[in-house]
């Protein structure tokens, strides 16, 4: 499948970016602050009109934007919802975001939306939906998507790929690109036990377009192993600093975004997330130079 | 193995069932059943949707508190969970299910209030459209006028309520400050409008919601004054129109086809 590239000024620098959200609206348009690109949740913006376009409109005049879907529910044994193709498909043509981007899950079922990212079994059937579904996308939206890994909490008995061979095949049968999601990738490691370093080392990173952080908290399963939660409502984890900066190593300078859904802090807050992301990914970058140089 | 549209149905049952089980075959890093972790799931969908809730209803949340919220808004998920990934558009049957939400009676004017944020909500994400110019109608005939349809803005809402929701709305809302209010003082009728960037929420005069009822129904400005008449017999037609234009409710009018001509 050929799929059209945006123009240059639609693109996505490899820079950090910052989630938006409503209470900064005003913020950002009076302070026109320096940040690479902003990203914002689909059906946030799938009301008719309102102050939500009205804002979105007047970011998008100056920033570059990328799309994430959650409400897509790529992984559900369900046919896609094609209404929601629909919108999905005007939204991009109203603000031709850079990237487009949704995740490896389910939330919609024969009972209504169920309003999370639900975990896959990872098996030849599931694998044979997704791909169905991520084909259907990208012919409908005419662009290639970006699927992100997923932060899970469980596992199931019946899963016959590890998480890493499932999406590596996804990605070599649909033509798809990868959004690497650092901290989902902390989260699932330590709930499942695996060794995040090893799992970033794995991941088919030459197909990584963009990378998400986020803050995660803490508790424990009913055996007293951690147990992370993807809460999206606190700083990045020094931790996961640590493993983007191993991640960037490998990969380059990438856009690179700050989800902060819940307790939203002030702007600055994020900003300052962000200006780290960059600081990484650019000292990443002159020292891998310089390694090169010495060699 | 476990085919994936019956590992979804079970899934999706157990997740707005407490009561039930976690599915098996959802396992922890050492291969055994891990109901805690199905539980994370469970307990992200009811606080999700319960956030969404409040985020929708801040008035109602503030009334109430947190603890009633959360139960009232939890009975509400489990009856009726969203049915499209749209989350800004949930909530729509939350001031019915108020309504009939039994621990709730003894504050009767609960689901008004929910009526009124709800209008809010609508309002803030309808379509856009622009207000006439409120020296419009100047140039109007009078004898034009009763012909005359009025095209009400895409985002106009009204409720009507037998007690004061609106007076108890405003001092719920963000800078408002609770007082007394005396449950018997009579009803409200309200306005709920976005006319450009910002929702506007105002009283309304007794007919006056019958009046903008029937404009909306697509009568024209006769029939709209008959139904005003019968809900006040002193409606006062040019003090509403006036109103209306300058709430940025009208956006459009039509004249009735000229009958004068041969």
């Amino acid at each position: 499948m050929t799929l059209p590239s945006y123009c240059a000024r639609d693109r996505i620098p490899a820079r950090g970016g910052v989630g938006l959200k409503a209470e900064h609206y005003r913020t950002i348009l009076e302070q026109r602050p320096d940040i690479g690109f902003f990203e914002v949740h689909a059906e946030n913006y799938m009301g008719a009109g309102g102050p939500p376009h009205r804002y979105l409109s007047a970011i998008r005049e100056r920033y570059p934007l990328s799309l994430h879907g959650v409400g897509l529910s790529i992984g559900a044994d369900l046919p896609l919802d094609e209404a929601h193709l629909q919108r999905l498909s005007g939204l991009i043509e109203r603000y031709r975001p850079g990237l487009f981007s949704e995740h490896l899950a389910w939330s919609s079922h024969d009972t209504g939306f169920l309003n999370d990212l639900l975990p896959v079994p990872y098996t030849g059937e599931t694998l044979g939906r997704v791909v169905e579904h991520i084909d259907q996308v990208q012919s409908s939206l005419r662009r290639q998507m970006l699927l992100e890994n997923p932060s899970t909490y469980l596992a199931f008995a019946e899963s016959t790929y590890s998480e890493i061979d499932f999406i590596a095949e996804v990605v070599r049968r649909t033509g798809c690109g990868l959004l690497l999601d650092v901290n989902n990738v902390y989260v699932a490691s330590t709930n499942q036990l695996w060794d995040p370093i090893a799992y970033i080392d794995a991941y088919p990173l030459a197909h990584v377009q963009e990378i998400h952080l986020a803050g995660y908290t803490r508790e424990a399963d009913e055996k007293g192993r951690p147990l992370l939660i993807d809460t999206h409502n606190r700083p990045v984890d020094e931790i996961v600093w640590e493993l983007y900066a191993h991640a960037v190593t490998l990969i380059g300078p990438v856009p690179t975004l700050i989800e902060w859904d819940a307790d939203v802090p002030v702007w600055a807050t994020l900003k300052w997330e962000a200006d780290r992301a960059e600081a990484i990914m650019f000292a990443t970058k002159s020292e891998a130079l310089r390694h090169a140089a010495a060699r | 193995m476990q085919p994936l549209a019956e590992r979804q149905r079970s899934f999706a049952a157990a997740l707005l069932a407490p009561a039930l089980p976690a599915p098996i075959g959802l396992i922890g890093p050492d291969g055994e059943p891990s109901p805690r972790r199905f539980a994370v799931y469970r307990n992200n969908v009811v606080v999700g949707l319960t956030e969404t809730l409040k985020d929708a209803f801040p008035a109602v949340h503030r009334i109430v508190g947190a603890d009633f919220f959360r139960a009232m808004a939890r009975a509400y998920v489990m009856v009726e969970p969203p049915r499209s990934p749209i989350m800004l558009d949930y909530g729509a049957g939350f001031p019915d299910f108020i309504q009939g939400f039994e621990p709730a009676a003894v504050l009767p004017y609960l689901a008004d209030v929910a009526r009124i944020e709800r209008a809010w909500t609508e309002a803030y994400h309808a379509p856009e459209a622009s207000p006439i110019d409120p020296k419009a109608f100047t140039t109007i005939a009078p004898d034009e006028l009763p012909g005359m349809r009025l095209m009400l803005h895409p985002s106009l809402r009204v409720v009507r309520s037998e007690f004061p929701a609106l007076t108890i709305w405003q001092m719920n809302v963000a800078g408002g400050i609770p007082a007394p209010v005396d449950p018997a003082a009579g009803g409200e009728d309200v306005l709920v409008v976005r006319p450009l960037a910002d929702v506007e929420v105002r009283s309304i005069p007794e007919g006056s919601l019958e009046f903008i009822q029937a404009l909306g129904d697509g009568r024209p400005v006769l029939a709209a004054l008959e139904a005003a008449l019968t809900a006040n017999s002193r409606f006062d037609l040019s003090g509403n129109l006036s109103d209306l234009l300058g709430a940025g409710a009208l956006v459009g009018y039509r004249l009735a086809p000229d009958t004068r001509r041969p």
